[in-house]
């Protein structure tokens, strides 16, 4: 299980081909790659805020849980921090199962927990000035989903 | 001495990112000492759901502040 956390861009393609090395009980990987978008010209950059040290701890045990729920065989989770051009990669999220529904299903939980819960601030760059961003009410919608089916 | 660590619009709204404080001894003494210098900062750390974490660890209430502890102001987070 990896978490981690990159000022730099990386390559989707290359983080999965790594991913499923070396895989022979895994029966199935999925994947998730968040971009940052341009908003029709309205945002330039994205400037994302962590708390080095506590946002990688809540991470973990965010991925802790989808690891015991979903009862995967791994998962890695890279998140971009800094300063992000529209068209890059923010977040890189590959989770390993023996059959294809628990890897599908921990990656879209995995995503709705860190749309929501993970200790990032997001401040939007663009030509009418910058502005901080909170999470959107789908995004707490989005994860009421998990709480209603697990109880 | 307490380290402390403005995130987010705070960190915007104090034009700073981190600070020795002298003589906090919890989170009320310490929310006041900053607010006697800045008193638009003194209510945005009073605000809704402004979290403080004390060494990486979230706390509630007014807990203490040991020496050379790390006192971090988390405003309401943003997701990823």
């Amino acid at each position: 299980m990896t978490v981690s956390l990159t000022e730099t861009p990386f390559d989707a393609g290359e983080l999965l081909s790594r991913f499923c090395r070396g895989r022979s009980e895994t029966g199935a990987v999925a994947t998730f790659t968040g971009i940052a978008r341009a908003e029709g010209g309205e945002a330039n950059t994205l400037e994302l805020e962590a708390y080095p040290g506590f946002t990688e701890a809540e991470i973990g045990r965010i991925a802790e849980g989808a690891r015991a729920r979903f009862g995967l065989d791994d998962l890695l989770i890279l998140h971009r921090v800094g300063r992000i051009a529209s068209g890059e990669a923010i977040v890189f999220v590959a989770t390993a199962a023996k059959h294809r529904r628990e890897a599908f299903e921990a990656c879209d939980f995995l995503m709705d927990y860190l749309k929501s819960r993970a200790p990032f601030w997001k401040k939007e760059h663009g030509p009418g000035g910058a502005r901080w961003i909170e999470p959107r009410e789908q995004d707490h919608a989005d994860l009421s989903r998990w709480e209603k089916e697990k109880s | 001495m307490a380290r402390v660590l403005l995130f987010g619009p705070l960190r915007d709204l104090a034009g700073w990112r981190e600070r020795d404080i002298d003589d906090a001894r919890c989170v009320s003494a310490l929310k006041a000492r900053l607010a006697e210098e800045d008193e638009r900062l003194g209510e945005a750390l009073c605000g809704p759901g402004v979290k403080v974490a004390i060494d990486q660890a979230i706390v509630n209430g007014d807990a203490a502040i040991g020496p050379r502890a790390e006192v971090a102001f988390l405003p309401p987070m943003s997701g990823g």
